[in-house]
């Protein structure tokens, strides 16, 4: 099938590539543009481990194919810190060891941030919806509500 | 106190520190199997049997050759000099004839047995000509049943390679006379550790240096490699295994399985590196699966409910070969069964049986989840048939403080049972008094004079740890102060390098973010263990404090030399030599010292080159932690759900290294085990076909389902077999968890109906409440 | 053995109805299909059990966007996503309702993504979408080269995941009935975990007239292979005082109604007996 090109804008810079239609947008993240920090868990929409951001919207990168996302904003792991600052998430995900072997952290993280930065104040219960969206088989997931918790305390503050 | 005093409590034993390991991985910086590439790489695809079992008759690789970018395509012939993996332990004539071979030759025994290996320059391409591969089956009989009449399997094989027997003292005469005989018939589903990072290896052959290289290594990278090196006629000087980060292990990943050999071969054959990267499907029917049993098991009590005589008669389902673990994770099971309890007699008859399934080996608590919901079921029912409640039945048969170490004529884990130390009623009264457990009782009456389907339950259990017999670390300090322990242990997500680095801080004063632990790479250290079994905070741990404690004496015997100060009035602090009674002057640093121990130094004198040490621990037994677990469950009576309310985990490790890290162990260990309890199964319907192929159908708890649980860890009886006296976290939260939840399933269910098997599904329940409302009406 | 990457294809990104319109009458005979959540759709490609040769993506085509209420009917358009439902924007019981409902689909990122008249053209029996149209007596606008047409809920959903639309149709809106404000709504199901595929779901609306139960719908979703109101329940309801045995009757009658699915894990008695309390307690939630 003939290639197209497409321009993605990750974390602020554009790559520029000419893929198949039928390549996943989280294929192409970590084989073309060489950011392999976006896993694959499941790549059937699942695992949420290949979570990232499209204008500002967590969505499952194995569930859009990349042509669909030329001219978006995309935000990956990569992306999260800003110069030698970890992202308040980044920080919190340590402090309250809210990660093991680490393979569902970006999708985790990803999932957090886009759901924080629309929704600053979620309570207990919704929060707790929203991170039952990915899978997580070390953690017990215990650490990683308590990270996100602490890190939504450290957003508003900054507000 | 100085602040040198508090670095040490801070950073050293003991401290939740938190991890090394955390940085490059919230950054997205981590490098997975899946993340490593090599110039010039090929990418394979696996073509797998879509029949349960049959006669291999042709497969059609020639469409698929075709195809633009293959570079190979091989099936069976192809590789014919290859030898079967080996067993992990050892050769065994017994148990040879049922490997699996590395792709199927004239029989396919399972769905997702390997049957061709395609090599292409990208993986879509590679997945295109694996799908042009046809493959011809004769169709044989299914077996999908361990416990159905054994079948044939080959040359004049059965489908039950063996009987593992077990057991001492006269187990037929206390049955004749026994004042009641409890029997039960339960079982284990079929389930596995399934992490969340596929299985995935590159094989790369480096031609300048006559080196072949295995990246995406994890669990037992030495054993692994010296495995290996055999199966290509190679010496282990010629061929390393690499580990990288690993998603997960679990016990799941990190065996040898066919194909890190094919990459391996291929690599060396077609003179590219080769990457391969398995997808969820794949793993769901071609990664070791694990914990189906079920277990024929009679008790013989006293009048008193004091066990007499336990006789067990259980089928493993092994499902189509057996693969490295030989019969370990049921012969686990079998030397283990007793758990806390005194068992004067006892017999175990495992029927290790194959089938058309998946292949089986060891997940985390292997042969324990099993036997500790088997055990308790049956400890339940003793005491509900001698009218006894289920805490005094426990506390009648409990083995005693005065009774440790307490040796039992079995093995488990190829180790002799030796419960070294011990304090089971001790933890008992703890987790009792730390739940209320008798005000919980009341509420629960309460509830269900209300109406609710409501339970509590307990489980009490032995742990293994610990495996030695030997490991040893090599400590290098560098000019810049940097520690560097190299270890032959691995890394599958659990904190192995920071636990070492506290240890290797705590032990030469330190600070730990200065030390670097190297794991999983077989050309740094050139004997290894590894990390599974709970074995790398006792045995690489300890290896590593006693390197620490040599690097000390060296560097305080060279800084007495410069500071003209005697030795026993030095300490080190934070990385740096100081007068005992003066904590807050620094004298001299690690890294300085290090540079007056280089080989041209002129300060060194008679001294042996570097500051470097080996340390080398051994132990003669495996350890054993033990813990308690509590849980009240209600049901839901119009869907049959269980909730799981409330969730203790009373755990004795002898000794934290990171309580953080150790409370993460167990509450991760929790998840799995309810996974196993209420929702996890590999399903095949009668023709062996699997039906729990994706993430839709193998259900996972996600964070809605984990209940909060309260963990308490107790540091009573510390390891008598090793100097930190730790006894490893790591399978404590799994291995109870089945037991507990039963037995509050079944209080709840207050005698309607009794669980009989793992996971407890919700359409089972419902029926047998239904059932019940029926009948009294 | 199923793979795990979806095979080739043609992608088509379309601006305006009209072109989506062509391209699918030139297309669905070569196996062109419609691109919109892709929720659904991309994990089937994943799995090679969908392999459409053409992909018509409408994502972009203004036209599609956005609910309108006209007269008594709230319009929901192709690219309507789930999550706009939670939002709070739909007024009145309507709005209530569906923002009920929509907590259950799936999980958060599923929702930004998928769209409400993708599920209705997917008909799987356990959408809760299907279940609230048919629930509902909502009405699927279906539009091709040829024209535009309006099918009854009742109609649409044909077998198990088999609908009324054609293959050169495509759903450009579903219209749903304005409730009054006196409407009552309930909404119950069941699954395995949260967010999980429902095994079964009761979605009740009533309301009342001098105390008694007046137009009962009790729709049900997840049980059958298509999602229907349930005559038989409803009978019983009307004319008669809310009260909880009324409310176990009408699921008594329910579970009795049905010819349930019959899968590997759920017996059909399960799930008659999953109706019978589902229905039950989406009544007695009722508000």
């Amino acid at each position: 099938m003939d290639k197209i090109d497409v321009i993605l804008n990750i974390n602020g810079a554009a790559h520029e590539v000419s893929i198949e239609p039928r390549r996943t947008l989280a294929d192409v993240i970590r084989d073309d543009c060489g950011l392999t920090g976006t896993h694959l868990g499941c790549e059937h929409g699942v695992c949420g481990a290949c979570t990232v951001l499209v204008d500002g919207v967590p969505v499952r990168s194995c569930l859009m194919f990349a042509v669909q996302a030329n001219g978006r904003k995309i935000r990956t792991v990569e992306g999260l810190q800003q110069g030698a600052a970890l992202h308040p998430l980044q920080e919190a995900f340590i402090a309250h060891h809210g990660l093991q072997c680490g393979f569902c952290t970006p999708g985790f993280l990803m999932l957090a941030v886009g759901l924080l930065e629309q929704k600053p104040d979620l309570n207990d219960e919704e929060l707790l919806d929203v991170l039952s969206s990915n899978l997580c088989r070390c953690t017990g997931y215990e650490n990683i509500v308590k990270a996100v918790k602490a890190a939504a305390a450290q957003m508003s503050v900054r507000k | 106190m100085s602040a040198g005093v508090k670095d040490r409590k801070v950073s050293g034993i003991g401290a939740s520190v938190p991890r090394l390991e955390d940085p490059p991985l919230v950054t997205g910086r981590g490098q997975f199997a899946g993340d490593i590439s090599f110039p010039r790489q090929l990418h394979m695809r696996i073509v797998r049997s879509a029949n349960a079992h049959g006669l291999l008759k042709h497969v059609d690789v020639s469409e698929a050759k075709a195809l633009r970018g293959v570079v190979a395509v091989w099936t069976a012939q192809d590789i014919s000099d290859l030898p079967p993996i080996e067993f992990r332990e050892g050769p065994n004539e017994k148990l040879a004839p049922f490997r699996q071979p590395v792709l199927a030759r004239d029989r396919v025994r399972y769905v997702g047995e390997p049957v061709a290996a395609v090599f292409a320059t990208d993986p879509y391409i590679a997945e295109d000509a694996a799908d042009l591969v046809t493959v011809e089956v004769e169709d044989l009989p299914v077996l999908v049943d361990a416990s159905a009449p054994v079948a044939d399997f080959a040359n004049g094989l059965t489908t039950e390679p063996t009987i593992c027997r077990q057991g001492y003292g006269d187990v037929d005469a206390v049955f004749r006379n026994a004042a009641h005989v409890i029997e039960i018939d339960v079982a284990i589903g079929r389930h596995s550790g399934v992490p969340l990072e596929t299985r995935g290896a590159v094989g790369r052959y480096d031609a300048a240096r006559d080196v072949l290289e295995l990246h995406g290594a994890a669990k037992v990278p030495h054993r692994n490699r010296e495995s290996l090196a055999r199966m290509f006629g190679r010496s282990t000087a010629a061929l390393h295994c690499h580990e990288a980060h690993v998603g997960g292990g679990f016990g799941v990943r990190g065996e040898i399985y066919p194909e890190d050999v094919l990459v391996l071969l291929a690599a060396l054959r077609l003179g590219r590196p080769v990457k391969w990267l398995e997808d969820r499907r794949e793993h769901m029917i071609a990664a070791n699966h694990s914990r189906q049993q079920r277990h024929v098991i009679r008790a013989a009590v006293d009048a008193e409910g004091r066990l007499l005589g336990v006789d067990d008669r259980f089928f493993h389902d092994q499902g189509a070969y057996i693969r490295t673990h030989g019969t370990r994770v049921a012969e686990t099971a079998s030397g283990i069964l007793p758990g806390p309890y005194r068992l004067p007699n006892y017999r175990v008859n495992c029927h290790f049986r194959l089938t058309n399934k998946t292949p089986a080996a060891t997940y985390r608590a292997p042969g324990r989840y099993e036997t500790n919901f088997v055990r308790e079921c049956l400890m339940d029912e003793i005491a509900k048939k001698l009218g006894l409640s289920r805490i005094e039945i426990r506390r009648r048969n409990l083995l005693q403080p005065a009774d440790m170490p307490h040796e039992r004529p079995l093995t488990a884990l190829g180790d002799e049972v030796v419960l070294d130390s011990g304090d089971y009623p001790g933890l008992l009264d703890k987790a009792l008094a730390r739940c209320g457990w008798d005000e919980l009782e009341r509420d629960v009456k309460a509830r269900r004079d209300d109406g609710e389907l409501i339970g509590l339950g307990l489980a009490v259990y032995v742990e293994k740890s610990g495996l030695g017999p030997v490991d040893g670390v090599h400590i290098h300090v560098h000019d810049s102060g940097d520690v560097e322990v190299i270890t032959g242990g691995a890394s599958v997500g659990q904190g192995f390098e920071t636990v070492i680095a506290q240890v290797c801080a705590d032990k030469l004063g330190a600070d730990y973010r200065r030390v670097r632990v190297v794991h999983g790479q077989t050309d740094r250290i050139e004997y290894g263990i590894g990390a599974h079994a709970t074995r790398a905070t006792v045995m690489t741990a300890n290896a590593t404090a006693i390197a620490a404690e040599k690097i000390r004496v060296k560097a305080l015997d060279m800084a007495s030399q410069l500071v003209q100060t005697e030795p026993s009035r030095l300490a080190i602090v934070g990385g740096r030599v100081v007068r005992a009674d003066a904590p807050d002057a620094p004298l001299i640093t690690l890294g300085e010292i290090a540079g007056h121990l280089r080989p041209t130094s002129k300060t060194r004198g008679d001294r042996e080159p570097g500051l470097t040490a080996d340390g080398w621990f051994n132990t003669a037994h495996m350890t054993y932690p033990y813990g308690v677990q509590i849980a009240l469950v209600t049901i839901d009576g119009g869907t049959g759900a269980v909730n799981v309310e409330k969730m203790l985990i009373a755990f004795d490790i002898g000794r934290a290294i990171n309580p953080m890290l150790v409370r993460g162990q167990i509450v991760g260990g929790f998840a799995q085990g309810l996974g196993g309890a209420l929702f996890e199964e590999f399903q095949y319907d009668e023709r062996g076909q699997p039906l729990s192929v994706t993430f839709a159908d193998y259900l996972m708890p996600t964070a809605h389902e984990v209940p909060k649980v309260d963990v308490l860890i107790t540091e009573d009886a510390p390891s008598t077999t090793n100097p930190l006296g730790v006894k490893g976290a790591g399978e404590g939260g799994i291995a109870a968890v089945g037991a507990a939840i039963a037995s509050a399933v079944n209080d709840a269910l207050g005698g309607i109906a009794t669980v009989t098997s793992l996971p407890i599904k919700p359409q089972w329940l419902k029926a047998v409440i239904d059932a019940h409302a029926a009948a009294s009406r | 053995m199923k793979l795990m990457k979806p095979a080739p294809f043609a992608y088509h990104a379309p601006n305006t109805l009209q072109d989506a319109l062509s391209l699918l009458a030139a297309l669905a005979p070569e196996d062109g299909r419609i691109l919109a959540g892709g929720q659904t759709l991309v994990p089937a490609m994943a799995f090679r059990m969908a392999r459409p040769a053409h992909l018509i993506d409408i994502n972009g085509i203004r036209e599609l966007e956005g609910v309108s209420i006209a007269s008594d009917r709230l319009r929901i358009g192709a690219c309507t996503r789930h999550a706009f439902f939670e939002s709070g924007e739909i007024p009145g019981r309507l709005g209530d309702l569906l923002r009920k409902v929509v907590r259950f689909i799936a999980h958060y990122p599923i929702r930004q993504r998928g769209t409400f008249c993708g599920s209705i053209a997917n008909a799987d029996p356990s959408s809760e979408w299907c279940c609230t149209t048919a629930a509902l007596d909502g009405i699927i606008v279906a539009e091709s080269a040829r024209g535009a047409r309006r099918i009854a809920a009742k109609d649409f959903y044909k077998a198990l995941m088999t609908t009324a639309l054609r293959d050169d149709e495509l759903i450009t809106a579903v219209e749903l009935p304005v409730l009054s404000d006196d409407t009552r709504t309930g909404f119950s199901e069941f699954s395995r975990r949260a967010g999980d595929f429902a095994i079964a779901m009761a979605l009740v609306t009533y309301r009342l007239e001098r105390g008694l139960i007046a137009d009962a719908h009790v729709g049900l979703g997840g049980a059958e292979a298509v999602p229907r109101r349930i005559p038989e329940a409803e009978e019983i309801l009307n004319g008669q005082a809310p009260e909880p045995e009324l409310f176990a009757a009408a699921g008594t009658a329910a579970a009795a109604a049905i010819e349930p699915i019959d899968d590997n894990n759920n017996p059909i008695e399960y799930r008659r007996a999953l109706v019978r309390t589902l229905v039950g307690r989406a009544l007695a939630s009722a508000a």
